[in-house]
C-alpha cells in the first residue's frame, strides 16, 4: 500500500517536473493577484497592513482553485484514471497522493513565497512566521477539499468556473481562520494560537474524510 | 400488519400520490400563512419599541425567521434524500432532492432579502456581514452549486449522484450556519442576531412564527411534490404508463 502511495506521489511529481511551466503559473498568478492590490487601493502602509491578511488568503484559495482543475484532468483524458479505478489499491490513498504531489507543486510554493509577499505589504516579522504557519496548515486542506471538487467536475464543459462555484463555498471556514490567524498576530502573537490549531483541526477533519469522498466522486463520474 | 413501505419508492405509484396530496398541501400552506401572517401583522402589539412606532417593522420576523428556519431544514432535506439515494440505489429519491433544491434556494434568498429590509431600519445598513446572515449566503451558494452542478451534467445517472456527493459535503456547513450565532472572535464580527430560544419569545409572537413556518412547511410539499411530478413525467417519458396517460387514460 505505501508502495502505491510513493509511485504515485514519484510518479505525479516526475510528471510536473517535466513540465514546470504548469508549476510557475501558478506561483506567479499568486504573486500578481497578491501585487494589483496596492496598485489598485493605495499604497499607504497602514492599508496595505490592515489589508494584507486577507488579500495573500484569497489569492491562496484562487490560485489553489487555478491548479486544481488539471489535477485528475490530463489522467482522465489519457485513460490513465480508469486504470487507476481498476487496481486492487484503496482509491482513497491514490487520491491522498495525487493530493500531496499536487500540494508540494502548487501549495508549498506558495508557503515558502509568503516571506516576500509579507515585505509587500508591510507585515511584522512575527506576523509574516504566523502567515507561514497558516499557509501551511491551510492549503493542504485547500488541495483535499478541492479534490472533491475536481473530481465532480471531471470532463465537464466549463468544468473550471463551476469547479470554483462548487468548491469556494466550502473554502470559507479556512479563509476565516487564516486570515484571522495572520490579523491578530499583529496585536500579540499567542493570540494567533487558537485560530491555527482551527486550521490543524480542519486540516485533520479534511485529512480522515476528503480522500474518501474525493474517491467517490471519481467513481461516480467515471463509470 | 403487512404494509408494503417501499410501494411508492416507485415514481409510477407516486405520481398519482402526490398530485392528490398537492392540493392539501397547498391548501393548508394558503390558509396558516395568512392566518397567521394577519394576526402576527395585525394582532400582536408592538413588542421592541414602547412608544417608538419605528419598531413596528419587527414584523418582518415572521416571514424571516420562518423562511430561514425553511431554508436549513430543507438543505437536511435535500442532503437527506440524496444519502438515501446514493445508499440504496432508488430514482425516486434523486428526483426528491432535486425537486427539493430550488424551494430550499428561494427560501434562502427569502431569509436575506428580509435580513436586508430589516436591517436597514434598525441597524442603517442593508448588510452587516453578520455572522448568520454571512452563512446564510454561504447556504445559498451551496444551493446554487447544487443546482448548476446538476444542470451541467447531461447524463441524468451521474449529474443525480454527483449533486447528491456534493449535497452531502456541504452538509458540514451545516452546523456551522446554525451555530453561527457564536462568533470566533466578537471584537471582528458585529452579531445582529442574539442567542435566544422559542420559550424566551413572547406567545403572541411565538405562535404566529411557528405557524407562518408550518405553513412554509406545507407549501414546501406542496411545490415540490409539483415540480416533482414534472421531473417524474420528463424522466419516464418512453415508459408505457407516462405514454397511456398522453394518449388521455383517466386523468390521476
Amino acid at each position: 500500500m505505501l508502495g502505491t502511495f510513493i509511485s504515485i506521489l514519484g510518479r505525479d511529481l516526475t510528471l510536473a517536473l517535466r513540465r514546470r511551466t504548469d508549476v510557475l503559473t501558478v506561483l506567479f498568478f499568486f504573486l500578481i493577484v497578491v501585487s494589483l492590490f496596492p496598485l489598485g487601493v493605495g499604497s499607504e502602509r497602514a492599508l496595505l497592513r490592515e489589508l494584507g491578511p486577507g488579500v495573500v488568503w484569497v489569492a491562496a484559495l484562487l490560485a489553489s482553485m487555478l491548479a486544481l482543475e488539471r489535477l485528475f484532468a490530463a489522467d482522465h483524458e489519457d485513460g490513465t484514471l480508469e486504470q487507476m479505478l481498476l487496481t486492487p489499491q484503496p482509491l482513497g490513498l491514490l487520491v491522498l497522493a495525487k493530493v500531496l504531489a499536487h500540494w508540494l507543486l502548487t501549495g508549498l510554493p506558495l508557503v515558502l513565497i509568503a516571506p516576500l509577499i509579507a515585505m509587500q505589504y508591510h507585515l511584522q516579522d512575527s506576523q509574516m512566521l504566523i502567515m507561514m504557519a497558516s499557509l501551511l496548515l491551510g492549503t493542504p486542506t485547500l488541495g483535499l477539499i478541492g479534490a472533491i471538487g475536481a473530481a465532480l467536475t471531471l470532463g465537464l464543459r466549463g468544468g473550471g468556473i463551476l469547479l470554483s462555484l462548487l468548491i469556494l463555498p466550502l473554502y470559507i471556514p479556512i479563509l476565516i481562520y487564516g486570515e484571522g490567524a495572520v490579523t491578530v498576530s499583529a496585536i500579540a502573537l499567542a493570540d494567533a494560537e487558537p485560530y491555527l490549531m482551527l486550521l490543524g483541526a480542519l486540516l485533520l477533519l479534511a485529512l480522515l474524510l476528503g480522500p474518501w469522498a474525493a474517491a467517490a466522486a471519481l467513481r461516480i463520474s467515471v463509470e | 400488519m403487512n404494509i408494503n413501505w417501499f410501494k411508492y419508492a416507485s415514481p409510477a405509484a407516486f405520481y398519482p400520490l402526490a398530485g392528490r396530496m398537492i392540493p392539501w398541501f397547498a391548501g393548508v400552506a394558503a390558509v396558516l400563512v395568512v392566518l397567521s401572517l394577519l394576526w402576527g401583522f395585525l394582532g400582536t402589539a408592538d413588542q421592541l419599541g414602547g412608544s417608538n412606532p419605528q419598531k413596528e417593522y419587527y414584523r418582518i420576523i415572521y416571514i424571516h425567521v420562518a423562511g430561514a428556519w425553511m431554508s436549513m431544514w430543507l438543505y437536511l432535506v435535500l442532503a437527506g434524500w440524496s444519502a438515501i439515494g446514493l445508499v440504496f440505489n432508488t430514482r425516486l429519491s434523486f428526483m426528491m432532492a432535486k425537486a427539493v433544491a430550488p424551494t430550499g434556494a428561494i427560501f434562502t434568498f427569502i431569509a436575506l432579502w428580509t435580513g436586508a429590509f430589516w436591517g436597514r431600519p434598525s441597524w442603517g445598513t442593508y448588510w452587516d456581514w453578520d455572522p448568520r446572515l454571512t452563512s446564510e449566503l454561504i447556504l445559498f451558494f451551496l444551493y446554487i452549486g447544487y443546482i448548476a452542478l446538476h444542470s451541467a451534467i447531461d447524463d441524468t445517472r451521474r449529474a443525480d449522484r454527483a449533486a447528491a456527493l456534493l449535497a452531502i459535503v456541504g452538509l458540514v456547513m451545516l452546523p456551522v450556519i446554525y451555530w453561527s450565532i457564536n462568533c470566533p472572535d466578537p471584537t471582528q464580527c458585529a452579531a445582529l442576531h442574539q442567542r435566544s430560544a422559542p420559550g424566551s419569545i413572547h406567545p403572541s409572537i411565538r405562535w404566529p412564527m411557528l405557524g407562518v413556518t408550518l405553513g412554509f412547511w406545507s407549501y414546501s410539499f406542496a411545490v415540490a411534490f409539483a415540480r416533482l411530478r414534472d421531473i417524474i413525467l420528463l424522466r419516464e417519458k418512453d415508459s408505457a404508463w407516462v405514454q397511456g396517460l398522453l394518449q388521455g387514460e383517466p386523468k390521476q
